[in-house]
């Protein structure tokens, strides 16, 4: 029971009922859809992008709380960060959910992405917890391009 | 939560569901201290000990290839494989044994028909039916043949409840109907088609009809003589045998007029570079080694699902539904996707408050094993509206409190979402 309080901590729920940056962007510079078969979700991510920041970031679709839980934080996470910075806080994420051994991450850096650590006990979940992040690399890499957790 | 129940005759009381229980090892399980409520039954079902001890048997005393060997220890295995056929052929009421193949499943019964019996007889502009509650393993392997020939596919659309509507099949009947594909019971919604009628009505216009039998065999008696179906699929797993064994049934007169699917050993009867003569029936579609030990495996379980009796098993999941039905039907926030006037052994619904996969997370916690996502009908999900759904699918071994425990998860994730 423990691990599922882990899981489904009030930070994720309150995301996932309420989430943040929940709409499409007209403006967008960088937009790209992920699609997780498994469970159906499926969501859209919108990106502006100048010069090297990331100045907004919102997401569209349907999921899971864990996916729609997750968009919702990185969203928050992402925006005033560099693409360079982008790409390693989703490296950090990933080894958190992933690597046993991954270093228990710095609060103050990770905020509220900290959150997802339960989700590690839950590897049919990590797929959930990813998908924004691939989606979003996927959208600096190359815009349009449709990305599929399978 | 109490059950109130009084079991009719027929039915199997709760002692009888106790002793079945028992014969069934993976359920005597626990998953995070709670006794092992499996209802993902559509997806495989369990295996009892009579099944696992053939197969055990099968490998320390029986063990040979097939139709090969002049030794005794050969006989033995060939003997056994056999008589599972003879076996599937009593379980589907089948005029002959030679109208048994062995496959490795419904999916690859299905790729068999369409790749022989669909490219012999599907031309340019001429049409293969299916309906909108097909299994993707019953939609894809049409979609290749006829993108292949130049034919097109039609789909027999579905009401809200998930009945097929018979009328708009009526309408897709034509000359250029070559064969009519259709589950008999669906794994997403649980609705019992009304197969016969299906069949009449595509016989009257000279077309055969193949039937999708994965959730029926374990659900229903079966006749494919009655029936008067020209082929029908079933796998292996869903019937409390092992995984990687199927049959395909088919009309003798028609399975002799297919070419063959595969080339190799035990297919044929004689081989030059110049030309190969084909194998009789049924051993012209079984090229290769087949899966020896899976048939046997599937004749022990055939013959213990006819050793319960399915009126017996009839009964006891018309009880299970109902009980079922009412108790989710009386949750707030939730829906049941999938009423049709006849159902059997699948419950699939959404929750307003969570997603399925939030569902199942917290269910497994529970020890309830269930499914969710969009069951390999995809069409399905798309036609109600919903990008997945929970499904609690449920066999002879499951019990009103195993529903209980489903209903007591339910409110659960409902509490974590409230
Ligand atoms: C209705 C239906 N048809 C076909 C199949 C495919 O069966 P198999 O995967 O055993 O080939 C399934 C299994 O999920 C099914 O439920």
């Amino acid at each position: 029971m423990d691990e599922l309080r882990d899981l489904y901590q009030e930070i994720i729920l309150d995301h996932n009922k309420n989430p943040k940056n929940f709409h499409v962007m007209e403006d967008a510079t960088h937009k790209s859809d992920g699609h997780n078969p498994l469970c159906g979700d499926r969501l859209t991510v919108y990106l502006h992008v100048d010069g090297d920041r990331i100045t907004d970031v919102s997401f569209q679709g349907s999921g899971c709380a864990i996916s729609k839980a997750s968009a919702s934080v990185m969203t928050t996470a992402l925006k005033g960060k560099t693409v360079a910075e982008a790409r390693e806080l989703f490296h950090k994420f990933q080894d958190m959910l992933t690597r046993e051994d991954a270093a228990i991450p710095d609060l103050d850096e990770f905020g509220q992405l900290a959150a997802f650590a339960g989700v590690r006990e839950f590897p049919v979940r990590v797929k959930c917890a990813t998908l924004s992040w691939h989606t979003t690399m996927a959208a600096l890499d190359d815009e349009n391009k449709i990305v599929s957790t399978e | 939560m109490d059950t109130v129940h009084s079991p009719g005759e027929t039915e199997l009381l709760p002692a009888d569901i106790e002793a079945i229980r028992r014969e069934f090892p993976v359920l005597q399980q626990e998953f995070y201290g709670k006794p092992l409520t499996y209802l993902d039954n559509a997806a495989t079902t369990q295996k009892p000990q009579v099944v696992i001890d053939r197969l055990r048997r099968y490998y320390e005393q029986e063990n040979a290839n097939v139709h090969r060997a002049v030794y005794s220890l050969g006989e033995l295995s060939s003997k056994a494989f056999e008589d599972s056929r003879i076996i599937a052929q009593k379980f589907l009421n089948a005029a002959s044994e030679k109208e048994i193949i062995f496959t490795s499943g419904t999916t690859d019964a299905i790729n068999l028909v369409a790749a022989t019996f669909g490219r012999a007889n599907l031309g340019p502009g001429d049409e293969v039916i299916i309906s909108a509650m097909e299994h993707h393993s019953n939609i894809v392997p049409w979609q290749i043949v006829c993108e292949e020939k130049g034919a097109r596919l039609k789909v027999i659309p579905i009401d809200d409840r998930g009945d097929l509507i018979l009328e708009e099949y009526e309408k897709l009947l034509s000359p250029r109907t070559k064969l009519v594909a259709v589950v008999y019971i669906s794994n997403s919604l649980g609705t019992i088609n009304p197969v016969k009628k299906v069949i009449e009505l595509a016989h009257a216009h000279g077309v055969p009809v193949l039937l999708d039998g994965a959730q029926a065999v374990s659900h229903l008696p079966v006749d494919v003589q009655e029936l008067d179906c020209d082929f029908f699929a079933l796998s292996g797993h869903k019937v409390f045998g092992p995984t990687g064994i199927g049959v395909l049934y088919g009309k003798e007169a028609l399975l002799e007029a297919m070419p063959p699917y595969r080339g190799g050993g035990d297919m044929i009867l004689s081989v030059t570079f110049e030309k190969t003569t084909y194998n009789d029936l049924p051993f012209k579609f079984e090229a290769g080694t087949p899966n020896i030990a899976g048939a046997i495996g599937l004749g022990a379980a055939l013959d213990y699902v006819m050793s319960l009796g399915f009126e017996k098993i009839a009964a006891h999941e018309r009880a299970l539904l109902d009980y079922a039905t009412e108790q989710l039907d009386a949750i707030d926030g939730l829906r049941i996707i999938g009423t049709a006037r006849e159902k059997a052994g699948v419950i699939s619904f959404v929750l307003d408050s969570a997603h399925p996969h939030d569902v199942g997370t917290i269910l497994d916690h529970e020890g309830v094993a269930i499914r969710t996502g969009h069951h390999c009908t995809q069409p399905v999900m798309e036609r109600f509206c919903v990008p997945a759904t929970s499904r609690a699918s449920f066999s002879i071994y499951n019990t009103f409190e195993d529903f209980d425990r489903l209903v007591q998860g339910i409110r659960k994730v409902q509490k974590v979402f409230g």
